[in-house]
């Protein structure tokens, strides 16, 4: 279980995050939506103690991510997987050296890790061809999946997804959508993932909307289009009038 | 007025000072990480290669000529008072000591300083240095050291070729330009120039690559902004680099080789 405890967080004067609480439960696939620039990134980043938070506490499994450092942090970082916003691929590696980068730091020849790269591609609907090439070669949607690959190879316990479909077009969201929805049923991972897709609610047991820098929702996805909290009203609609400020009127 | 003066002073201190700590912790974690993880030798030898072979054309061309134009100037001076035979030791002191160092380290931060400054700048606004964190990888043992390492290294052999080079260049003015006794050059070179003299430059051409490599790894490192913060960080390791190897040459000449 992850609990975030009144987490605030600033960058200079200005305050991303005003006092953040919520409760992550194990084993279920809980979404974080909310506008852009709303610190939804940072929160994710936050959670995995990339970004320290100002103040407040975020507890892994009791532990206390934002006091951990060095070893400890790198040894947290275990129970993670993250999936970046465009992947996050390193440019210089083939796609096998991108999956298999944490066996290969860990003295697993390219040989012992192929095997395991390729079982990860299959989970991700890959075909296994594709090891040789380089990110360059691969769309946008095949580049979010080898992302998804490389992070199952640390068989992780809890997923934080960025935006996995920021980008790609509908039918790719939809295909990505179903693969985190199959990967937290088939593994029982946890997974927190931010995005802007209302579609997610289709697969999330949980949402939670982040709007100037509070938790202004939070519920069972199959409830939100019955809720009547304006927040969350204002944005699955996509309403410019309501609580959530809008910078372009029409 | 002049609050908003102070004000200007004072955030531009604590804006130095917060630069000098944040690269001191970052030189301190490269330290700490040399010592206490295993060195990737592959990224060494990738990185000695991209450093090193890659700038070894430029700094044999800057070295050749800067030694044939110290030939032809110090002969203006030396011929009116018939003291030629000075011109092989002015030439080869010069390179050893100075010129061989310094020219070295300012291509090498030109070229390879700026590289690693727009490799590492890339990785961290495309989320790759993150993405190594969160895979458990130690991003410091893994994409800083080795290029540091590799820039204390390779700096000596490339200054060696320059002073080399500029000492060559300045034989081929003195014999084919100027028509002078070719072994006036190079007696001149054997009496004056001593072994300290080569192993001071070396020092120096070493100082100078951990300097190079390290504001380019740093800048580079903590890059933010966007393309626009790529190209500032690469702009500035190599403004940064070029002066603090300029200021560092100062008192490196004097510990190595005293005030005299």
């Amino acid at each position: 279980m992850i609990e975030l405890i009144d987490l605030k967080k600033s960058f200079d004067d200005k305050w991303v995050h005003k006092g953040i609480s919520l409760v992550i439960p194990k084993g279920q696939m809980t979404v974080i939506i909310g506008r852009s620039g709303q610190g939804k990134s940072v929160l994710l980043k936050e959670i995995i103690g990339l970004i320290k938070p100002s103040s407040g506490k975020v507890l892994v499994d009791n532990v206390d991510i934002t006091k951990l450092t060095g070893r400890a942090l790198q040894n947290m970082f275990k129970k993670f997987g993250y999936v970046f916003q465009f992947a996050a691929l390193l440019d210089s590696l083939t796609i096998l050296e991108n999956i298999a980068i944490t066996l290969l730091e860990n003295r697993k020849s390219l040989k012992e890790a192929e095997p395991i790269v390729k079982e990860k591609l299959a989970l991700v609907d890959l075909p296994t061809n594709i090891t040789n090439k380089y990110p360059s070669e691969l769309s946008g949607g095949m580049r979010k999946r080898v992302g998804l690959a490389r992070t199952l190879i640390t068989n992780p316990e809890i997923i934080l997804y960025d935006e996995p479909t920021t980008g790609l077009d509908p039918i790719t969201s939809r295909i990505i959508h179903e693969l985190m929805f199959n990967m937290q049923q088939k593994l029982n991972i946890t997974s927190v993932v931010v995005s802007h897709d209302v579609e997610i609610f289709n697969y999330a047991d949980n949402v939670a909307l982040l709007d100037d820098g509070k938790i202004r929702y939070y519920g069972q996805a199959k409830e939100v289009w019955q809720s009547n909290n304006p927040y969350i009203y204002q944005f699955v609609r996509g309403l410019p009038e309501g609580p959530i400020k809008t910078e372009v009127k029409s | 007025m002049a609050l908003r003066f102070f004000n200007y002073i004072g955030s531009s201190v604590i804006r130095l000072f917060s630069l000098i700590g944040s690269f001191t912790i970052f030189v301190l974690n490269s330290i700490k990480t040399l010592f206490s993880t295993k060195l990737k030798f592959h990224k060494f030898i990738v990185q000695s290669e991209r450093i090193g072979v890659n700038s070894f054309f430029i700094t044999i061309i800057t070295g050749g000529f800067a030694g044939a134009v110290l030939a032809i100037q110090s002969f203006k001076g030396f011929q009116k008072f018939g003291g030629e035979e000075f011109i092989g030791p002015v030439v080869a002191l010069s390179m050893i000591r100075e010129l061989g160092p310094v020219l070295t380290g300012l291509m090498v931060s030109g070229r390879s300083g700026s590289a690693i400054a727009a490799e590492l700048g890339a990785m961290r606004i495309s989320e790759q240095i993150d993405a190594l964190k969160t895979l458990c990888i130690d991003t410091y043992q893994y994409l800083v050291v080795p290029r540091i390492l590799a820039g204390i290294f390779v700096l000596p052999f490339l200054s060696l070729f320059s002073m080399i080079c500029g000492i060559y260049g300045g034989y081929l003015i003195f014999t084919h330009i100027l028509g002078l006794n070719p072994d006036t050059y190079t007696s001149g070179i054997k009496e004056f120039v001593e072994m300290w003299d080569v192993i001071g430059g070396l020092i120096k051409a070493a100082v100078f690559g951990f300097i190079l490599t390290a504001i380019g790894a740093y800048k580079g490192y903590r890059t933010d902004g966007g393309a626009m913060g790529v190209g500032i960080a690469t702009t500035q390791s190599v403004v940064i680099g070029s002066i603090l190897i300029i200021i560092s040459n100062y008192f490196l000449a004097v510990i190595l080789f005293g005030p005299g």
